[in-house]
């Protein structure tokens, strides 16, 4: 169910997606329509810096890629408390800084965790 | 206006959602998932929730994605990916869902929108969404904020407990 106003401040947003999407797709719609076609094997290979490739493209991933981006993940969701907290800072004040700094203690034990386990280091 | 754009988004949702759930490859569902993320947070607009639709844009199509993406190379589907279909559960699953979507449509028969409280949608729009969450979350909802850290804290020590026995 919709709400009960537009968001028409957000029309901007909305015609700068517009744009780049219509840029994205236009280049590429263009140029197909523009180059010459004429493929052989060396041309449709998969290019590595002028070598040959070499195995398979699908290699297993590390997991420690997978460390990295949970750390991410929760440090981002962090991040994003902050902004409604910086918004509303100068109506609650002390008492926000109290919270805020509470919230940023309890995610220190993970990061202060995260380094005594070694998980950003890649040995 | 109002119920074009939300039919845009929904009819996009639901697309897109088809597509991730019936693509035979995990790359492309992840791929798909990212445009239906970006609707849901148009539906998010629509509702005046404009921090939601922040936010589901940042974390949901910026981390937990990368997570999604992660998690598939981990898993390094190869012989899945010719397989003729990653499970063979299908109606299990289609009865599972129809009967959510029946549930849901029965129960929503009664269902009226309205507000409680003193956060009217008049109000919310006058002083914008992000203050009047802010206000909401960092005087009245004081516990269930710092509960959410205890989360996050727990997610961090199980990633990384896991990940270590992984590689040791």
């Amino acid at each position: 169910m919709p709400g009960r106003y537009l968001p028409t401040e957000y029309l901007p947003v909305a015609i700068f997606i517009a744009i780049s999407i219509a840029f994205g797709l236009g280049a590429l719609i263009m140029g197909s329509m523009v180059r010459l076609r004429r493929p052989y094997r060396e041309k449709l290979m998969p290019y590595e810096s002028g070598i040959d490739p070499v195995g398979e493209p699908r290699v297993r991933f590390s997991i420690r890629f997978y460390i990295i981006a949970m750390l991410f993940v929760v440090f981002d969701v962090e991040a994003i408390f902050m902004y409604p907290w910086a918004i509303v800072f100068d109506k609650i004040g002390l008492f926000a800084l109290i919270e805020m700094i509470i919230f940023i203690v309890i995610l220190l034990v993970g990061y202060v965790y995260a380094l005594k386990k070694e998980a950003f280091r890649w040995e | 206006m109002l119920e074009f754009f939300f039919g845009y988004l929904s009819l996009v949702i639901i697309i897109f959602s088809l597509l991730v759930v019936l693509s035979k490859n995990a790359i492309h569902s992840v791929l798909y998932m990212l445009v239906m993320f970006f609707h849901v947070a148009g539906i998010y607009l629509l509702l005046q929730a404009e921090f939601l639709a922040a936010v589901q844009i940042i974390v949901y199509a910026g981390a937990i994605l990368v997570l999604f993406l992660f998690a598939i190379m981990l898993l390094n589907l190869r012989e899945e990916l010719s397989a003729e279909q990653l499970t063979d559960g299908w109606p299990a699953s289609l009865a599972v869902v129809a009967g959510l979507l029946l549930t849901l449509m029965l129960s929503l028969g009664g269902f009226t929108t309205t507000f409680n409280g003193s956060w009217s949608p008049e109000k919310i729009k006058e002083i914008t969404f992000t203050k009047a969450l802010g206000q909401a979350l960092y005087t009245g909802y004081i516990l269930p904020f710092e509960v959410a850290s205890i989360i996050l804290l727990v997610a961090i020590v199980g990633a990384i407990v896991l990940a270590k026995r992984r590689l040791n």
